[in-house]
């Protein structure tokens, strides 16, 4: 469906190794426009690692990335004119811990866009709205629950008009019975077309929303393909013991809908 | 009561002259002595190999000397090769060369106290480096080392009494001359004793104000 679409992100053979660890061996993929990319696999397996080489926050040892058709790595251009377009949601948030939420939405705006403070601020409370916290602007990330920090920090991101966005496991630090609305939200961006890679446990969630799942295993892409693929017909053992091992652990794909 | 007169009338004044400029030996190198001390401990965490280590000799060597020597050096030595400086001036430059080693620490600690992840959060924005040690490391790394800052601060004034060692003469050097001239060393540093405790509670004061109301809502 996404066929004809351009590709927005493009990773071709990555490799990270931190000392005597391989952690990514050659990691190549494909993002289009709209597309959602889900990635899963062990923890260790080299995704999160992956995402911060995709927006340069770690430096792969070899390996190219391209945003929408530009080179970001080996490239004379200032690395964070990229980052820009890149929003990235972390595992444990990172908010701002000095900044009120409404403030930590803006400071991107003012800071990196030199936007004035009129208007950031305006973006900011509508960003914030997106993700329902306009209640909760003026308070400070250690008076927010972990999910209404996570949504926080997808506002922060959103706010910045990413190409991309990339999700660090934005759910695994979060209290059972919050993981649901920070679903919820990337759900809905997902639905309004933005871009996504999501590295997450949440099989459920993959299920639902991933045009692509990526199975990483030991730095490497074991297998890929539509999520129906991919969850009722795995290619290789070692998918299926992982899903297997995965749904004993978080249930069989939590909301039901297939 | 003829001693309470003597003291209003012929020890206060010059104690009070000594104290104005004791005020503004502090006035001067707090702030600055601050300033310099946030440079070092940014160059030492965040610098290159050349800037870092010649932060950590500059620490090593302000804190690895006694300050009156250093202030020897600044007001004795350095004229040998064409520098010159008044006495206060001279004071001024060795505490604010003094302090700023010191402080330089406390921030350092607190810098690498600030989790990575927040760092991580401003390049992924796409802040500069500088940027985000300006508007996301530092202002959360400062109001944790306040209460260390706040320890060197009373420290300089206190220390501040050395300038009289390079003839500057402020509080202390004042009740010297006053105490000496009048052979009165109870009733004079007494006073003396009194105006810094003074000093020091309204400094005091003033940085717990600080700390107040720069506190984070919702943190410790």
């Amino acid at each position: 469906m996404h066929e004809d679409n351009k590709i927005i992100l493009k990773v071709e053979e990555i490799y990270k190794r931190y000392r005597e660890e391989e952690v990514l061996r050659g990691i190549s993929f494909e993002v289009r426009k709209s597309e959602t990319k889900v990635i899963i696999g062990p923890s260790g397996s080299g995704k999160s690692t992956l995402l911060r080489c995709i927006n340069q926050l770690t430096i792969p040892d070899k390996g190219r990335v391209w945003l929408e058709g530009e080179e970001v790595t080996h490239t004379k251009e200032n690395i964070n004119k990229f980052r820009q377009k890149m929003g990235m949601v972390f595992q444990d948030f990172n908010l701002f811990d000095h900044l009120n939420a409404l403030r930590n939405v803006e400071i991107g705006l003012i800071r990196v866009k030199g936007m004035g403070k009129d208007i950031a601020r305006e973006k900011a409370m509508e960003e914030l709205k997106q993700v329902g916290l306009e209640k909760q602007a003026y308070l400070y990330p250690a008076q927010l629950s972990g999910g209404q920090k996570q949504r926080v920090s997808i506002a922060r991101a959103l706010a910045m008009d990413p190409s991309v966005m990339l999700f660090d496991e934005p759910t695994s630090a979060l209290d059972p019975e919050l993981i649901g609305e920070v679903l919820e939200v990337i759900k809905k961006l997902a639905i309004n077309g933005m871009t996504m890679v999501v590295v997450t446990h949440e099989m459920g969630f993959a299920r639902s929303v991933a045009n692509e799942v990526i199975f990483i295993e030991s730095g490497r892409i074991i297998d890929q393909g539509s999520p129906y693929k991919l969850f009722t017909n795995p290619e290789h053992e070692r998918t299926k013991k992982f899903l297997y091992k995965i749904t004993e652990l978080y249930g069989k794909s939590g909301e039901g809908n297939e | 009561m003829s001693d309470l007169y003597f003291i209003r009338d012929i020890i206060l004044p010059p104690l009070l002259e000594g104290t104005l400029v004791t005020v503004k030996l502090i006035v001067l190198s707090i702030p600055l002595g601050l300033i310099l001390g946030i440079l070092i401990a940014v160059g030492r965490v965040y610098g290159n190999k050349f800037i870092s280590s010649l932060c950590t000799i500059y620490t090593l060597f302000f804190r690895g000397t006694p300050l009156l020597v250093q202030l020897f050096i600044i007001y004795y030595a350095l004229p040998s090769i064409g520098i010159f400086f008044s006495p206060f001036m001279a004071a001024v430059i060795g505490f604010i060369l003094c302090s700023g080693a010191y402080h330089s620490e406390y921030i350092r600690g607190a810098i690498q106290s600030i989790k990575i992840g927040q760092m991580m959060a401003a390049e992924a924005l796409g802040m500069s480096r500088i940027k985000a040690v300006l508007y996301i490391i530092l202002p959360q790394a400062l109001r944790r080392a306040i209460p260390g800052c706040s320890n060197e601060i009373i420290y300089l004034i206190k220390y501040s009494s050395l300038a009289f060692m390079v003839t500057c003469v402020e509080l202390t050097g004042a009740g010297k001359i006053v105490a000496t001239r009048f052979f009165k060393y109870t009733e004079v540093f007494l006073v003396v004793g009194i105006i810094y405790l003074l000093v020091v509670s309204v400094v005091t004061k003033f940085l717990n104000i600080l700390e107040k109301k720069l506190r984070i809502p919702g943190l410790e």
